[in-house]
């Protein structure tokens, strides 16, 4: 007896291969439902809610929430004191974006184009390692290594170089009483915490770029720093945008790190936080709350119409 | 007679240097100025690092490369006047075809509207008038190959390197490709070297070519002398797939004690008797023009070619094969 053209079905698995075959969509949405359901429901929902807040005000008198749509709230946000806070916030998150890139690029080169087996492996645990002790024992950590009775005084103190450390803190604006108290502490503690986030996906920006095209461009005559600016650094620019994407609200968003290590001013996360918890301001906060997310839409926009996701 | 790429002893190996993947093995070889040189062997032979050794992606071992007489052990590859066509294209996706085209003047700092223009006229020689404005992404594969061609001959180089260029294209592409390469060299007089693993492409494009094999150079010569006259075993086979004949057979046809190959085109299929040569017919393989036979001779597979029209003998029947012995030819080389 021959074998039949046709085999028999073997009960549900293959009568639901079956349908999903005939209907490819029916598969697709029952993988999507749910974490769409989740996504929209629970997280649209909040941000709209959020929105719905920002446009409402409070009685200055009782402290009660108005249910009225007014802009009042937003208008509060122009005050000297709120403006000052978006924009420390928005300064820092800059520096801190601009300062991981800087740090980060050396690292996702080296990675994406020489690490091979066992160094790939010791990059990533490196990269990774940080990620997966206690935030805040990493931030008390650093608030440690930066006191004025820290290990960074004491070296500066042995190697005689507290002339250099003083002039550092002496710099008006950013500096202070120690490196702990200080705007640089903070902008430290901040690049080293964020920093992994930036060279993941740089890394794989440049591992996308194939080596063939940096030998075409020395080929065709550009020097290093050419092909670097021509070549290697447009592509890599969708993933220098990811990252700065993830270091910027993060930054933006964070209201720990600032209250441990720094000036003890005010970032919108913290504003926020008090506005929401202690002062009770619900439509101040989600106003506050607005603010990165309409900063990340400007700037994706902006990213978005010098090119840098043309290679995407 | 100057030489525009020249071999002297060179070498490069890979790895720890005690135990080292010897990819080129003591390759000397003159590229004669303004010919159409191809490099061919199978995939591992070392003919794509030579070519890397020539454009400066490689450093030599040992031994010392010369281009047009300068030695060129210390220059970077942006300081050789050789440009290079590579096997992916290596297109910039994120340029127009323009831009891309363009990139060897840019670097070099020529004003835009001059490269702006000499761009076109470049694309007008590979017939892509028009395409400036594109991206790479929107063209097809031959397209591409264009696109890269017209990129590496803006520079008006020395040397034009081709690696493995049209191995992506099909057929029909691949053979129009073939004359307009051809026609193109001939044009511009510039210098091609051509790798290739495809032998066919290389004794119809090239005017001389090295056959790799092992890192080592097994012949140089014409695409006639190199088919014709295979100094080696590996050429006999890998050129044109001839028949190789042991040594004992070469003798039985009065020939010295050595290796010798036979083209299947030289043999011809006759009755069983009175013949030196008979067999079995194990396989044949239909290939248009003619048919190929595989007649299984003491053990060793001989293949003959017979033209379309000729009867084919049935699998399992005995031949003869009779050739003119002058067809025989002894080989020099061993393996």
């Amino acid at each position: 007896m021959t074998a039949p053209a046709v085999l028999p079905a073997r009960g549900l698995a293959d009568r639901l291969t079956a349908l999903f075959w005939r209907h490819p969509r029916v598969l697709l949405s029952l993988l999507l439902a749910p974490p769409l359901l989740w996504l929209g429901v629970v997280y649209l929902g909040s941000l709209a809610a959020l929105l719905l807040q920002s446009f409402y005000s409070i009685d200055e008198f009782s402290g009660v929430v108005k249910e009225e749509f007014t802009l009042k709230t937003y208008a509060e946000l122009f005050r000297a004191q709120n403006l000052d806070i978006i924009l420390r916030t928005v300064l820092m998150s800059a520096a801190v974006t601009l300062g991981c890139a800087l740090i980060a690029f050396p690292i996702a080169y080296y990675a994406a184009r020489f690490a091979k087996g066992r160094w790939k492996a010791v990059f990533y645990l490196g990269v990774m390692l940080p990620l997966w002790s206690s935030y805040l024992v990493k931030v008390y950590a650093w608030k440690l290594i930066l006191a004025k009775e820290g290990i960074i005084t004491w070296a500066a103190d042995a190697l005689h170089l507290s002339m250099v450390l003083n002039a550092i803190l002496s710099i008006p604006g950013i500096g202070g009483n120690s490196l702990s108290t200080s705007w640089i502490g903070t902008f430290l503690v901040f690049v080293y915490i964020w920093l992994p986030y930036m060279i993941l996906p740089m890394q794989a920006a440049l591992e996308r770029v194939p080596s063939s095209m940096l030998e075409a461009s020395a080929d065709l005559g550009a020097s290093r720093a050419q092909t670097f600016r021509t070549v290697v650094f447009p592509l890599a620019m969708p993933g220098i945008i990811a990252g700065s994407i993830f270091t910027f609200s993060l930054t933006m968003g964070d209201y720990i790190i600032p209250q441990i290590v720094g000036t003890s001013a005010r970032f919108i996360g913290l504003a926020v936080y008090q506005l929401q918890g202690t002062a009770g301001n619900i439509p101040l906060a989600a106003a506050f709350a607005v603010v990165p997310i309409v900063i990340m839409l400007v700037y994706l926009t902006v990213a978005k119409r010098m090119g840098a996701f043309d290679a995407l | 007679m100057s030489f525009a790429v020249e071999f002297q002893a060179v070498s490069r190996h890979f790895g720890p240097a005690n135990a080292p993947v010897k990819a080129v093995d003591g390759v000397d070889l003159t590229v004669p100025e303004g010919a159409f040189f191809a490099m061919l062997g199978p995939s591992g032979s070392g003919k794509t690092t030579c070519l890397r050794l020539i454009s400066g992606f490689e450093k030599p071992t040992a031994g010392s490369i010369r281009i047009f007489g300068q030695d060129v052990s210390d220059i970077p590859p942006n300081r050789r006047n050789v440009n290079t066509v590579f096997q992916d294209y290596a297109l910039f996706p994120h340029m127009t075809v323009r831009d891309n085209v363009a990139y060897g003047l840019m670097v070099k700092g020529v004003d835009r509207r001059l490269r702006a223009g000499k761009a076109e006229e470049m694309l007008a020689l590979v017939k892509l008038e028009g395409y400036g404005d594109r991206k790479p992404s929107q063209l097809s594969g031959g397209q591409r190959q264009r696109v890269a061609l017209a990129r590496a001959l803006v520079n008006e180089p020395r040397v034009l390197l081709l690696d493995e260029p049209l191995g992506a294209l099909d057929l029909k592409l691949r053979e129009a490709m073939q004359d307009e390469l051809k026609a193109l060299q001939a044009r511009l007089g510039i210098t091609f070297v051509f790798v290739t693993h495809d032998q066919g492409e290389a004794l119809s494009m090239a005017d001389s070519l090295a056959v790799f094999n092992n890192g080592k150079i097994a012949q140089i010569g014409t695409p006639a002398e190199v088919y014709a006259k295979p100094r080696t075993r590996f050429v006999a086979d890998f050129v044109g797939s001839s028949n190789v004949l042991a040594p004992e057979v070469t003798r039985a046809f009065g020939g010295p004690d050595r290796w010798s190959s036979l083209r299947p085109e030289a043999l011809r299929l006759t009755a069983p008797d009175g013949v030196a040569l008979s067999g079995t017919v194990t396989a044949h393989r239909y290939l248009g023009a003619g048919s190929r036979v595989s007649v299984a001779v003491n053990g060793t597979e001989v293949s003959a070619l017979v033209p379309a029209g000729h009867g084919l003998p049935a699998t399992g029947s005995t031949v003869g094969l009779a050739f003119d012995p002058a067809a025989l030819h002894v080989m020099e080389g061993e393996g």
